[in-house]
């Protein structure tokens, strides 16, 4: 089935557009905006509708999709979860923290549960440094992670 | 020397402190006024005054950058604020937005002005979800008073400013990247000349300043610039004003403090940053973001031949005041100010595998030597802490890290380079240890 926006979304399309002197500008805060309407994920559909409505090729689109790290290809659970890991991190014990998420969800880095709630995921750098160790679970960051408080995140998150 | 200010951290941590009516109260939005009401050439003139060396990372004069942009042609002018923080150590310029986000507005309507912009694109890496909306409230409040839009503060003087997000790419804070990136494309740097002023976003020429650097320049406007740039001890070096330093790692009181330029790392790490947890000697410092070379504690300065720097000769890296050339002409680099600490707790074999795989990680990919070289780098090291590389392959690290330096289009090449021709150098016998134990360390981990 061919993906549309709602007309809320729509209206939101329209605004995005009217920022730049161009269509291809569009082409990440729409791909964005789709992904959102989309579970968190960018299938082909997307990739065909938003080449069509900017007056994109496909293969342009795939390659930005491609190139960005934030762009599901394939759909997330229901949370996702990052775990930064880069030296600040580290430093001030992101290993524990990382390892402690695996053991609390029971699966590895890059990998969904079997309920569809988490995906558990690293990243690097997330500028949370003078706060580490840190995690990014949806929209919200999370800092000065001990396992207590990922125990109280993840439990508050697994009740919705 | 230690001097605190709070120009643009007046109003962090009060609620509502990133507000409107906080910034106002504070003296927000006046030197804007007057800077509209100047001509432009003496914007730009005042600007180069306040020897706002750029805070991104690159460390050029923000005036003097502005003064690039050509005459008006009847092509449109962009201004384009880096807001992709990313690079490891580094969380300044989060704080702002969050905190203090009208500074960036009011910086972008004097930075419009002076380039002769009516557009500017505020890039905020995608990750930072609260910037963005505190961003684009400062720039609904400011709409809605009149302050931008057709007529700001009733001038004839169109400025819009939008806010732009990424989706997760660190290339994307290097500014051809991220014009790439603005216009839909790819995040890969593009090949310079063209620079952005000539030919930036959508072809039109550009200038991109780093949010704090725009961000300071209300303050540098309502003090006077050149009483401004007096403010740092390093006026005489062209390193004006004040600025956000940051420190991360094995301190007691990790975080951002402003104080004026010529602040030492001793006194970042010790009088701001509480000293090392557990009292324990530093392992090494890296001064500004992780592309920056690390330094050892007793690291003694021996510049010759520059007047300049007698006083700092023969003193620790730590007891240089940390300035854009100071830093250069040690033979370092300060990058963004954020400084993160290893205590001797921290193995620095294991300190360069991480920052390995964290540059492996971000290459773009568009040039071979840097997408290689990363990959055997992180390779390399992996092999070294798993015990099973030779002396040989240590030695390799530098001809590697060498032909990388260079030999790219941008300086993420170099940025990656740089750590690991410097951490070979400084703690080889580390390196050596591991080969000789098979991969057996005194502590093999980072944390305390």
């Amino acid at each position: 089935m061919a993906f549309v926006l709602s007309e809320e979304q729509e209206r939101e399309f329209r605004e995005i557009l009217s920022r730049y002197p161009n269509k291809m500008a569009a082409c990440i805060p729409v791909l964005h905006l789709c992904q959102a309407a989309n579970a968190n994920w960018v299938s082909d559909d997307i990739v065909a509708f938003v080449a069509e409505r900017l007056e994109l090729s496909a293969a342009h689109v795939k390659g930005v999709v491609t190139f960005y790290s934030l762009f599901n290809r394939h759909p997330p659970g229901k949370h996702q979860i990052w775990v930064c890991r880069t030296l600040s991190c580290a430093l001030k014990g992101s290993d524990a923290i990382l390892e402690h998420c695996q053991r609390k969800l029971g699966v590895g880095v890059g990998h969904t549960t079997a309920d569809g709630r988490f995906t558990l995921r690293t990243a690097e750098c997330l500028a949370s440094c003078g706060t580490a160790p840190m995690m990014q679970v949806d929209k919200t960051y999370y800092e000065q992670l001990t396992p207590e408080k990922v125990d109280r995140i993840l439990g508050g998150l697994s009740k919705d | 020397m230690l001097k605190r200010t709070d120009y643009l951290t007046k109003n962090y941590g009060k609620p509502d402190g990133f507000g409107l009516t906080a910034y106002e109260a504070a003296g927000g939005y006046r030197a804007v006024r007057r800077v509209l009401s100047m001509p432009r050439e003496a914007v730009v003139d005042e600007a180069k005054k306040a020897h706002v060396r750029g805070r991104g990372g690159a460390g050029f004069d923000c005036g003097t950058k502005w003064s690039f942009m050509p005459k008006p042609n009847g092509k449109p002018h962009y201004l384009v604020i880096n807001a992709d923080e990313g690079e490891p150590g580094t969380f300044k310029d989060r704080t702002i937005m969050e905190q203090n986000p009208h500074a960036v507005v009011e910086g972008c309507i004097i930075g419009c002005y002076g380039i002769g912009a009516h557009a500017c694109y505020i890039y905020v890496r995608d990750e930072l979800h609260l910037s963005k909306a505190r961003l684009w409230g400062a720039i609904r409040e400011a709409k809605a008073k009149g302050y931008l839009g057709a007529n700001p503060f009733g001038t004839n003087y169109p400025v819009e400013i939008y806010v732009h997000t990424g989706a997760g790419a660190y290339i994307c804070g290097e500014e051809t990247a991220l014009l790439n990136s603005l216009e839909g494309r790819r995040g890969e740097p593009r090949l310079k000349p063209p620079f952005p002023a000539q030919s930036g976003a959508f072809g039109c020429p550009t200038t991109v300043n780093n949010v704090e650097t725009v961000a300071i320049m209300p303050t540098a406007f309502t003090l006077g610039c050149d009483a401004f740039s007096q403010l740092s001890e390093l006026h005489s070096w062209n390193d004006g004003g004040v600025r956000l330093f940051g420190v991360s790692g094995h301190v007691k009181r990790p975080g951002i403090y402003e104080c004026a330029v010529g602040l030492t790392l001793r006194e970042l790490i010790y009088d701001l940053g509480g000293g090392i947890e557990g009292d324990r000697p530093i392992l090494g410092v890296i001064p500004g973001g992780s592309s920056c070379p690390v330094h050892l504690p007793d690291e003694i300065i021996n510049v010759r031949n520059n007047p300049k720097f007698e006083p700092y000769n023969g003193k620790s890296i730590l007891d240089l005041p940390l300035g854009v050339d100071t830093f250069r002409m040690a033979g370092s680099m300060l990058g963004t100010c954020c400084a993160i600490v290893l205590s001797d707790a921290a193995d620095p074999v294991i300190a360069m595998q991480n920052l390995m795989r964290f540059y492996k990680h971000e290459s773009c990919g568009q040039c071979t030597p840097c997408r290689e070289g990363c990959g055997w780098l992180e390779r390399l090291f992996d092999k070294v802490v798993e015990g099973t590389a030779t002396m040989d392959e240590v030695d390799q690290v530098s001809d590697i890290a060498s032909n990388i330096t260079g030999n790219t289009i941008c300086a993420f090449g170099d940025g990656a380079a740089q750590p690991a021709l410097s951490f070979i150098r400084k703690y080889r016998k580390n390196f050596e240890d591991y080969i000789q134990n098979k991969g057996r360390s005194q502590t093999g981990k980072l944390t305390l």
